[in-house]
Parts: C-alpha cells; structure tokens; sequence
C-alpha cells in the first residue's frame, strides 16, 4: 500500500532530513582519519576504540582542505577588486578628457582631438534591448518549463529538453549572423507591417528604413536567452515535492491551478534567479547584438527603425580603431554596464530575502 | 454533509501490476471506517481510488465501480476535480503549501474554488480551524507560514484545509504515522468530532488506533509479494477486534503475522 512510487515522499513538507543523514558518516569518517592504527589492530577493541582517546592531530587533511577552500574564497575578493581597480584606472582620464558631459551627451568620438562621448544613448539601448528581449523571452520559457516537466510524456521531456539545452549551445556569434543576414527578413516585413497599421503608437511609428532595429535584436536576444531561463526553471519545477502537488489536487485543482497553487509558488525564488542570469546574459550580450542593431547614437523609444546600440555592441564595434583616450572611454562605458548588472542583482536578491521566512521553511 | 461509500469489484492497477483485486465494500454516513492489513496490501491504493487519486501517478487506472450516494464517479461524464472536492484527503506526511501562511493553507481550496470575499474566506477559515482544533493555537498568527508549525499542528492544519471545502467525505491515509503520541491523540479525538458531519475513511497502520477510532474495520492481506490485494474481511470493529470470523484476520490482529 504505501509503496507507491512517490517521486519525493520524503522531501514533503521541509523536515530535517539532510543534515541529519550527514552527521553520522561525516563524524564517523573524520575518527577513522584520526584514530592511531593500533586500535585498529585486528582482535583489538575495533574502531570504538577500547583505551584511552588519541590526541587530535595538530595537521591532517581536515585542516589542508580547509586552507584550501579559503584561498579559493580569497582568490574571488581579489579578482573583484584586480577588476575594479583595472577599470577605474583606466577610465578616470578618458573621462578627464571628455570635453562633453558623460551621463547626457548623445554621440559617441573620443578619438578626437576634442573627445566626445556620453553614456545615456547605450545605457538606454542595453536596458531597452533587454528588457524588450525578457518580456518576450520569459513567458515562452515558463511556458516550455511547464510543458516539459508537468506535461510532456516523460520521453518527449527529456528529449525537448536536450534540444533547448543544445540551443544555449549555440555561439552567440552565430545567433548574430543568423539574425545580421536571415532571420531580419521577416522581421523587417512584421515591422513594416506593424508601422502600417500601428504607426500612430510612438513605438511603431517612422519612415523607415526598418529592420537592423532594437526589434531585430531583442529577438535575437530573447531566443539565446530563452534556453537559460527554461532549464532553470525546468530544474526548479520538478523539485516540487508530489505531496504538495497532491494536496492541491486533493483539494480538486485542475492540473493548471495545480500548477498555480503549488509548483509556481514553490518555484518563485528559482525563477527569479533564471530570469536575472537571463537578463545577466543579454545585458552582456556582444557580438549578437553588434551584428543585429543598426548602431546609431540617439534616445528613441521607437522599436523597428533601424537604430539601436548598446553598451557592450559598442565596446566590440569601437575598440578596433580607438586610441588611448577612446579605450579608456569604453573602460567607462563597460563600468557602468558593469554597475546596472550590479542592480539588477541586488534587486534580485532583494526579492528572494523578502520571502525568506517561507521560502526558507520550504526548503 | 455525508455520503454513503460504495466499491464494487474495484481493481487497480500500476501499469502491468495489479495491486487491488475485486474489492466489494460499503461504507455508511457518518462513520469511521479503518482500513488495516500489511505493508502492500493494496490499503492505501484503495483508498487513493476512492478519490480518484490513484490515477494521478503515470500508468495506473482502476477498475470496476465505486460510487458515492449512487453516483458513479468514474463516469465519463464526471469531472475528477469535483469527485476530489467531494471527497476530501488527509495524506501521511503533513503537506501544508510551503509558500502559504496558515491563512492562505486553509482557504486555498476555496480559492479554487472562486471563493475571493475575504469576509467569506475569514469565517470559513476560522471555522475550519476551529474543527480541526487549531484555532487557539494559531488565531494570532495566521499569516505566519504554515510549515513552522510543529508536525502535529500542520497535519490539523491539513485537515482544516481539507474541511474547509465542506466535503462529504473525507480520506485519511496514515495520518498519524509521522506524528508524536500526544498529537496522534488530538488526531483521533478530532476524529470522533468530524464524523458527526463527515462520512471518513482512515487507512492506519496501527491497530489500537483503528480500534479506538473506528466504528467499522476492513482487514486487507495479500498471499505473498506480487499477487494483489484483496479485502479478507469486513465487519463492526468490535466484532473484527474480539471475534473475526476468518482465520487470517485473528492471526493479524493477534499479530502472528504481517
């Protein structure tokens, strides 16, 4: 009766099973490490040890790997603060030298005598891009998510998902010329389509030419995001335990409000994390978007228009032919890039330890 | 608020295995009915079949006919969402939603159910804890999660859960084989409370349990691993407890075997 296949009895309702199951090999194992090797002389008292306790030892692989894992931990802190320290160092006399102000110029020439640059038109352009690229990316991948690990037939599952993982696999420099020569066809058909019968919306609006827009790259975007966000969330769905998935179908949940009630909910802080390594991703997003965008300095809300740059597009298109002064300023620009990916993270975090006090007793 | 229970030669099966063969057995309002037996006797497969959540796990289907108040409720025509809020459960594990404070535990059958007055959801919840015996322990914090509770108070809380969409008839499997004595005894005490207004059908595995809680016991056994489970015998508790009519039941109760 009881022997039911329950996919995860145990994982329930959040006892302490984990740590408890570790306490006793771990401990077990570390006296074995450290009992001197005439205890465990056969005939002897065994490894419970029938004379007085050995000494603990003053160095044994305990204390080696313990070093170990500091220097690994303290290598992070000084990467960070190489970085850091790189990047300022570089950018503080380009950004002396900028004879325009950084944060609202439009327009990008430091290579100038008189350098010119400002921030505003890529940072505009990295967040619209990607912010454009998760609203279209997040639903879908939620969708497949869902589709694979509640729906599918287990075969279909496994398969479908080997073919979204195969798609992160593809370089990113690919998805450019992909999206550069191939795939901006039909966009530029949907954006003069768009622009005919919605081009009194500011977003759809313009004269053309279309195409090479923040549209085409956001596309792009969103479809090297997608399989990011829907494995992860793949993963975080199936660890919903079936006795929560149960109790709501007890309480007579369809298998959509199933969904709602229990693995949804139960997923939050998963999802959240899936989406922010998603927006990570097409914040950074290079080469892709350098291909696809027409890369053109201004602030415009307009989507289909050819247009469009970001910061890290810019990085890669400028760097070739910029001097002292134009790397320095790309320094900068990559600060900043380097600073809304610091928000968007914390924000992120933020979110997860608003909930802590249930998501903690879940897990 | 209770429905008369009744299988006829129900079988089911786990893809290519037949866990439950032919069970024939009514169940009337307004009783505790225990269902004991051995580990793998098919008890809880039963029990799942009644509400129709045996079919949940991939490759099982049931066989034959159970209805409640002669309404079959595996017919074509019938919903399996409606026969599940009919027929309520209590599973082994407390399995409160981990994401929900105690409030939203308890009334979340009703926001399924398109219940979204809040003046509506306070009372029902209040009621229902109230049942369950959980109302003093939890008034003031009822926006705490319902996983911090103790084992004892979120198996209650699962039982306000499952009563608070008013169903017939409710089905409790094991549920207090995860808990302490003290909280076993609010369960079974609680039980004797609900069955003025639900018909309940209680799997256990504890045999004093079922005879202080039950007014009727089915004995179920198998021959030997593998071979189905069948319902051996079926009578008043006391009768199954002092005087059972079948060799087998006396040496189970007596604990010669299983």
């Amino acid at each position: 009766m009881g022997e039911t296949p329950h996919r995860s009895a145990d994982a329930g309702t959040g006892g302490t099973r984990v740590t408890q199951s570790h306490e006793w090999p771990a401990g077990a194992s570390a006296r074995v490490a450290e009992a001197p090797v005439s205890t465990r002389s056969p005939g002897g008292d065994g490894l419970g040890g029938g004379g007085a306790l050995p000494r603990s030892r003053k160095f044994g692989a305990e204390r080696a790997f313990r070093g170990l894992t500091l220097a690994a931990g303290t290598a992070v802190l000084v990467i960070i603060a190489a970085i850091a320290i790189f990047l300022i160092a570089k950018a503080v006399p380009a950004l002396r030298a900028n004879t325009e102000n950084f944060w609202s110029y439009e327009g990008w020439s430091p290579n100038e005598t008189q350098p010119k640059f400002g921030i505003g038109t890529l940072a505009f352009g990295t967040v619209l891009s990607a912010a454009l690229a998760l609203l279209m990316a997040v639903p879908v991948a939620l969708g497949i998510a869902l589709y694979l690990s509640h729906y599918a037939p287990r075969r279909l599952g496994t398969a479908l998902g080997f073919l979204v993982d195969l798609l992160a696999a593809v370089p990113s420099v690919v998805f450019g010329l992909w999206g550069r020569d191939i795939f901006i066809n039909p966009v530029r058909d949907f954006s003069v389509w768009l622009n005919e019968y919605f081009g009194w919306l500011p977003i759809f609006g313009g004269d053309g030419p279309f195409g090479k827009s923040i549209m085409l790259g956001a596309l792009v975007l969103a479809i090297m995001v997608l399989p990011i966000i829907t494995s992860l969330s793949r993963e975080v769905f199936l660890q919903t335990p079936t006795a929560n998935e149960e109790a709501a179908l007890a309480l007579g949940a369809t298998r959509w409000e199933m969904l709602r009630t229990a693995v949804l909910p139960y997923g939050r802080p998963g999802i959240i994390a899936a989406v922010m390594l998603g927006l990570g991703r097409a914040l950074g997003e290079t080469i892709a978007l350098a291909l696809t965008l027409g890369i053109t300095f201004g602030i415009s809300f307009n989507l289909i228009q050819n247009g469009g740059n970001t910061i890290a597009a810019n990085i890669a298109n400028a760097f070739g032919e910029a001097n002292e002064t134009g790397r320095g300023a790309l320094i900068a620009s990559g600060l900043v890039l380097f600073t809304i990916t610091l928000i968007v993270n914390i924000t992120a975090r933020a979110i997860i330890y608003r909930r802590r006090e249930f998501t903690e007793s879940a897990a | 608020m209770a429905k008369r229970v009744s299988a006829s030669n129900v079988t089911a099966y786990y893809g290519g295995f037949k866990a439950i063969e032919n069970i024939n057995l009514t169940v009337e309002p307004k009783t505790v009915t225990a269902l004991i037996g051995p580990s793998g006797c098919g008890k809880s497969t039963f029990l799942r079949s009644i509400n129709r959540m045996h079919e949940v796990l991939p490759g099982a289907r049931v066989e034959g006919s159970l209805t409640i108040d002669d309404q079959d409720i595996y017919h074509r025509d019938v919903d399996v969402t409606a026969v599940r809020r009919t027929i309520g459960m209590v599973f082994q594990r407390p399995n409160p939603f981990p994401t929900m404070s105690i409030f939203e535990n308890v009334v979340a059958g009703l926001k399924l159910n398109g219940v979204r007055r809040k003046s509506i959801l306070d009372e029902a919840a209040e009621k229902a804890l109230r049942s369950a015996n959980l109302w003093d322990e939890v008034k003031d914090r009822l926006g705490k999660p319902g996983a911090g509770l103790s084992g004892g108070q979120q198996q209650r809380l699962c039982i306000a859960r499952t009563i608070a969409v008013e169903p017939q008839v409710v089905l409790m499997d094991e549920p207090c084989s995860a808990l302490d004595p003290i909280s076993t005894l609010a369960i079974e005490d609680l039980m004797f409370q609900l069955k003025d207004k639900f018909t309940i059908i209680i799997v256990t595995h504890n045999m004093q349990q079922a005879a202080r809680v039950s007014d009727r016991t089915a004995f179920f056994s198998i021959e030997k691993t593998g071979d189905p489970g069948r319902l051996i015998e079926y009578d008043n508790t006391q009768k199954i407890f002092s005087n059972p009519s079948v060799k087998k039941t006396e040496d189970y109760i007596t604990g010669r075997f299983g």
